[in-house]
């Protein structure tokens, strides 16, 4: 039984990591004001980029770095596009998705079918034999752990720091930030590049260490997750933490519900994580007042200084 | 900064039609780029993209074909798009409509009536009402994020359609594939030109757009879609019904999905199959955009980007090119698009801020 | 005190697409000078000081710091200075503390530790009490002012710019303002100090530069100067005051206001308590108050764009209107013309025979079975504009393209060519143009001339002293009762919009009780 449980909250763990990446990124960019609809797009690039370069070199600390720098130069594309030549972001954020999903498909094309050994382990002595703990707690590879420290570096960045402060003061008003002396588009360019990389990271969870292999469109749809995990999580770090490893415990009961004799298709329990994002932003926006009270105020429009 | 944006006075015009123009042309010259550097030869690649595919009428027929969906979906998106009501769930509305129909013919598969056509028609038209019913309600009803919920319910359509394909709609003299019985004859869309496979679908399309395209000018729907898009205060000040709009515009690009959804079935098809198209829904959004939002630009549009999905077969079986060069292709010129919009409303000036010049100069008079 | 002067602009010239904002400006602030811009709205007061602060660059010309010759790129560098600005349009973030927002526009090394022991200390000096930890929504309009206030002092500044800074004050706390401001200057500190209100530049301004459509018409000592003579500087012309027909005869009520409660859809919105009043035809009726204090929730409840539980609450010519949208009111008489003209009253991107349909509709039967008649659509936008004086090329262009006063103008004109009993009009000249303003304001007096009710809700009291028939107060969602124009003066609206005594009438019934 107790082996039982540490494999579930292990496999929780897995499902978790890509999301909590993603989401907390996705919280800086929409701190400072800017919606980012293409983390779909990002995280699947970002897992193509770190798979590659993971199967060609076989060095995971490169493969990591790859699959953020790939998130950052889609970024990029979309940082340059809604904050220098001002195009909608609902469309740019579309169109990264499309173009990522598109461009993954291209670069992955001499990929599909290969395979890679996932991520190497932190393996303490004795710690990590300690029994039930052990493995959770002193036995992940690098990105879980770097996934819990981002969720506590942003918390203290956005509450605690000079920049923190500014990249909220962009979102909440982006005219006053600009007149008392914030480069408004640099403080977003910013956002959105660590919310690429961020984006990329998660992607590049999955290809090494989730599922460590290339498939076509495997992000599925979590991109869209986080999304709507930053709604969810009113904005808040620790809360899109916690509300990813909630929606990994969902995965859990997809995986294990056959093992247990349940007698639903397969597909239909599939749809679980799907409906359960629906149900969440229902549950969440309901209360309207609340949810207009925690998103930042200029939330996906434009700036631009004249003079 | 070298380059730098300077607001026109009132947005240019004659820069809304142009800049699909220098987005195709960017593409393009993007696109040669790429062929380039996947190692073949880029006029050549383009050759096999863009003009080998539409030099026969067989060609040319399979173009309207592939447009068929693209046009019914993104004139039905324009209309929401318009009205800043982002339905990005198509692709499920259209699966919902392949699966409505689907049934509406497998379920009387040995029946022949000039009637099944109509009503399996009609049944893909509720089955996408119905999919885009639901984040209409929830927006309406709980204020939750249309752009979302449309899109999950596209995964889970999928599944749904994984599911049905496996189980109750599988073929059952098919040795276990996951695929229907064909389709009798009388479920079937009738040819329109004789030797190729271009059917009804395309003229419904086109009738579609006509209809929407007096709508937008001349209707107060219309009107009213293009006020809340613009201007959301106006629209409450007019006392125009937010909620009506947001029921409305996602119930008919839900609906024109599913009638999109049933077309393929009934059509190219002919069948129901585990994938009954290959991204339209999402397609059809850079339709839109490229189409200007506009009923009749979307048709222009809608034929431009079936040549994509043309182009990226025809590319893979001469060049050997993967298949996977029709989505790059799509979401690069959507990115110019959206890059070369800005210039409708800004005109972009060379050489650094004058500023500068001129007070340097005069500190050397002082 | 020196001869240099603390800053001084020669030549500065900026120009945006179709206007130039400021021509060849030329101007000295001595040091301990409190040095007026004065100017009507457009005359390129906002424009030039945002130069000055290094928010917007300037095409041409030079600025001089204490003598020498600087440029000033960014806010930053302005501060560095001694330059400290109080902006017009707050430049403060709701959802952050008092302590955050001032820390966010004072240089790093200010903002480190002690910062809030500083802030304590400044606003006592000053009599700017502020508490740190208060979050900036929960404030009232005159205390996110001492946050801006308190924030340039924090800086020592040399220079500070206060820009249209009574506008949302009471006159008793104008009065408060003034004195922290004269203290200042009596510290050697420059103060630039732009407003249109002649009235308080006498009492405060040792100079003033009177700008007109960007150029520098006139330096002046305002201490010797009238009013109304630096008006006709500032306007380039003589006034004139509108003209009122004897009171019409007034009529039945068109629009009764009873026992109106609503809470406040936004969170940050102010709730509307126990609202009674009437307006009858022939009669305008004013309503003061300072923003934020009710006054945009009593707009949308009277125009429909948010219901009330109670239909009889509000009724128009005898029907109940409290749960019927914009529509059904305009079809029994009612027009509005809210403060928003782009984005709320018009539709930026569309054209001005577009924008006429939008309320027009209705009562000008634009409509036929669904299908918008363009064509008279059309004529209906070229009789506004030629009616209302509205200067534009043509119905084709959009809304967007037309000034700010002719835009009122046509909104304005679209309202009253539909007949209305009564038109509820919210801040009317706000933004506008003296000649456009003046324009708007007698067509309000003609139309209530001619027996329509005229609701205006304003924060300009000098505008609602010079239209108005009868005036109430709003404040804090309650209004006062309504009293006749020559019975009341200045300072008792004044106390009445501070919520600082009640109405003489409620006072009396609270002893009663």
């Amino acid at each position: 039984m107790i082996d039982f449980v540490v494999l579930a909250l292990l496999t929780i763990i897995t499902a978790s990591t890509p999301l909590v990446f993603a989401a907390i990124g996705e919280i800086v960019v929409e701190k400072a004001g800017v919606l980012n609809l293409g983390v779909e797009g990002m995280m699947i690039v970002g897992a193509i980029g770190a798979f590659a370069v993971a199967v060609t070199t076989g060095d995971p600390t490169l493969a990591i770095l790859a699959g953020a720098a790939s998130g950052l130069v889609l970024a990029f594309i979309f940082g340059f596009l809604t904050l220098y030549l001002l195009s909608n972001q609902v469309a740019t954020g579309l169109a990264l998705t499309l173009f990522g999903i598109g461009f993954s498909a291209l670069l992955g094309n001499g990929f599909v079918g290969q395979t890679y050994g996932g991520l190497p382990h932190l393996d303490i002595p004795i710690l990590s034999d300690l029994p039930f703990v052990g493995q959770l707690i002193f036995g992940q590879d690098v990105l879980v752990y770097l996934s819990v420290f981002s969720a506590l570096g942003v918390t203290w960045f956005l509450g605690r720091t000079r920049w923190g402060l500014a990249v909220r003061a962009v979102g909440e008003n982006h005219d006053a930030a600009h007149s008392i002396g914030f480069s408004v588009t640099l403080i977003r360019m910013g956002a959105v590049l660590f919310g690429g990389a961020m984006a990329g990271l998660g992607g590049a969870y999955l290809s090494l260490a989730h599922t460590p292999l290339w498939v076509e469109n495997m992000t599925a749809g979590r991109g869209w997750i986080a999304l709507a995990l930053v709604v969810f999580a009113s904005w808040k770090p620790w809360r899109a933490f916690f509300g990813a490893y909630l929606f990994g415990g969902i995965t859990i009961v997809q995986l294990h519900a056959q093992g247990f004799g349940v007698d639903v298709p397969s597909q239909i329990l599939s749809m679980l994580p799907y409906l359960a994002t629906i149900v969440v932003l229902v549950l969440i926006s309901r209360d309207g007042s609340r949810a207009r009270l925690n998103a930042p105020a200029c939330l996906g429009r434009s700036f631009h200084a004249s003079g | 900064m070298l380059i730098r944006l300077e607001p026109r006075a009132e947005a240019s015009r004659a820069m809304v039609y142009q800049s699909p123009l220098i987005a195709v042309v960017l593409t393009l010259i993007a696109g040669m780029i790429m062929f380039r550097i996947l190692g073949t030869d880029p006029l050549q690649a383009v050759h096999a993209f863009f003009i080998e595919p539409i030099s026969t009428v067989q060609g040319l027929a399979e173009l309207l074909i592939k447009a068929t969906p693209l046009i019914l979906i993104g004139v039905g998106l324009a209309l929401g798009f318009q009205a800043n009501i982002w339905n990005i769930g198509a692709e499920g509305q259209l699966t919902l409509g392949a699966i409505f129909g689907g049934i509406v013919a497998l379920a009387f598969f040995d029946v022949e009536s000039i009637f099944l056509l109509p009503a399996m028609l009609i049944a893909g038209i509720v089955g996408g009402m119905l999919w885009a019913a639901v984040p209409a309600f929830l927006k309406t009803r709980y204020n939750t994020n249309e752009i979302l919920t449309s899109l999950m319910l596209v995964y889970v359509s999928f599944l749904l359609l994984s599911y049905l394909i496996t189980g109750p709609l599988r073929d059952p003299d098919g040795f276990n594939f996951p695929e229907s019985r064909l389709f009798h004859d009388s479920a079937l869309l009738p040819i329109i030109l004789e030797g190729t496979r271009l059917h009804l679908g395309f003229l419904v399309a086109l009738l579609f757009a006509v209809l929407a395209w007096l709508m937008i000018v001349k209707h107060i729907i219309g009107f009213q879609i293009k006020v809340i898009g613009m201007a959301p205060a106006a629209a409450s000040f007019a006392g125009f019904k937010e909620k009506k709009l947001v029921w409305l515009t996602l119930l008919i690009s839900g609906g024109a999905a599913g009638l999109a959804g049933a077309i393929e079935v009934s059509g190219p098809i002919g069948q129901v199959i585990p994938v009954v198209s290959p991204g339209y829904g999402f397609t059809a959004i850079i339709v839109a955009f490229l189409g200007r939002l506009h009923p009749i630009g979307v048709v222009l549009a809608g034929i431009l980007m079936a040549l994509t999905y043309l182009g990226g077969d025809s590319a893979q079986i001469t060049m050997n090119l993967p298949n996977a060069v029709t989505g790059v292709f799509q979401g690069m010129l959507l990115f110019f698009l959206l890059a070369s919009d800005v210039l409708i409303r800004y005109r972009i000036k060379l050489g650094a801020p004058r500023v500068r010049e001129v007070t340097q100069r005069q500190e050397g008079v002082t | 005190m020196t001869d240099t002067p603390r800053l001084e602009l020669i030549g500065i010239t900026k120009a945006y697409p179709g206007v130039v904002a400021n021509n060849n400006v030329s101007l000295k602030v001595m040091p301990g000078e409190i040095h007026a811009l004065l100017g009507e709205n457009g005359a390129g007061k906002s424009t030039l000081v945002k130069f000055i602060y290094g928010v917007q660059k300037a095409d041409s010309g030079i600025l001089k710091w204490e003598g020498a010759v600087t440029d000033i790129p960014n806010p930053n560098v302005a501060r560095k200075l001694g330059v400290g600005m109080v902006f017009q349009h707050f430049s403060l973030f709701d959802a952050m503390t008092v302590e955050e927002n001032i820390a966010l526009g004072i240089s790093p090394e200010l903002a480190k530790s002690g910062l809030t022991q500083r802030i304590i200390d400044i606003s006592t000096q000053y009599g700017l009490p502020l508490e740190p930890d208060r979050y900036v929504h929960t404030l009232s309009v005159g205390e996110r002012q001492r946050i801006e206030v308190v924030r340039c002092l924090l800086q020592d500044p040399r220079l500070l710019i206060m820009d249209e800074p009574t506008s949302v004050l009471t006159p008793q706390e104008v009065e408060v303002l003034f004195q922290t401001l004269r203290q200042l200057a009596a510290d050697g500190v420059s103060i630039l100090y732009i407003s249109h209100k002649l009235q308080e530049i006498k009492d405060l301004c040792h100079t003033a530069t009177i700008m007109r459509m960007g150029k520098v018409v006139a330096d002046c000592n305002p201490a010797e100067e009238t009013p109304r003579s630096m008006a006709e500087m500032m306007m380039g012309g003589n006034l004139t005051p509108p003209e009122r027909t004897a009171n019409a005869a007034l009529g039945a009520p068109q629009l009764i206001v009873k026992g109106l409660s609503v809470i406040a859809s936004d969170s940050h919105g102010t709730d509307l308590k126990e609202i009674d009043f009437e307006v009858r035809t022939g009669e305008i009726l004013g309503i003061a108050g300072i923003a934020g204090n009710g006054q945009q929730e009593l707009m949308d409840v009277l125009s429909g764009e948010v219901l009330v539980d109670d239909p009889k609450s509000i009724t128009i010519d005898g029907n109940s209107v409290g749960g019927s949208g914009p529509n059904r009111r305009r079809s029994v008489g009612m027009a509005f013309v809210p403060e928003e003209r782009l984005g709320h009253g018009a539709v930026p991107q569309m054209s001005l025979w577009e924008n006429a349909f939008l309320s027009g509709a209705t009562r000008m039967n634009l409509l036929s079975n669904g299908f918008m008649r363009i064509r008279e659509s059309e004529d209906y936008a070229s009789t506004i504009v030629e009616e209302f004086r509205v200067k534009t090329p043509g119905i084709a262009n959009v809304a967007a393209s037309l000034s700010g006063g002719n835009l009122q103008k046509f909104i304005i004109g679209r309202e009253i060519l539909q007949k209305p009993g009564i038109i509820i009009a919210l801040q009317p000249t706000w933004g506008v143009d003296a000649g456009s303003a003046a324009a708007i304001r007698q067509s309000l007096i003609d139309l209530a001339a001619n027996g329509a009710a005229v609701l205006v809700i304003s924060q300009d009291l000098e505008e609602l002293f010079e239209i108005a028939d009868r005036l109430s107060v709003i404040c804090e969602g309650r209004l006062s009762p309504g009293r006749k124009t020559e019975d009341v003066n200045v300072d008792e609206i004044g106390l009445l919009m501070g919520g600082v005594a009640n109405d003489p009438i409620t006072e009396a019934a609270a002893h009663a009780d």
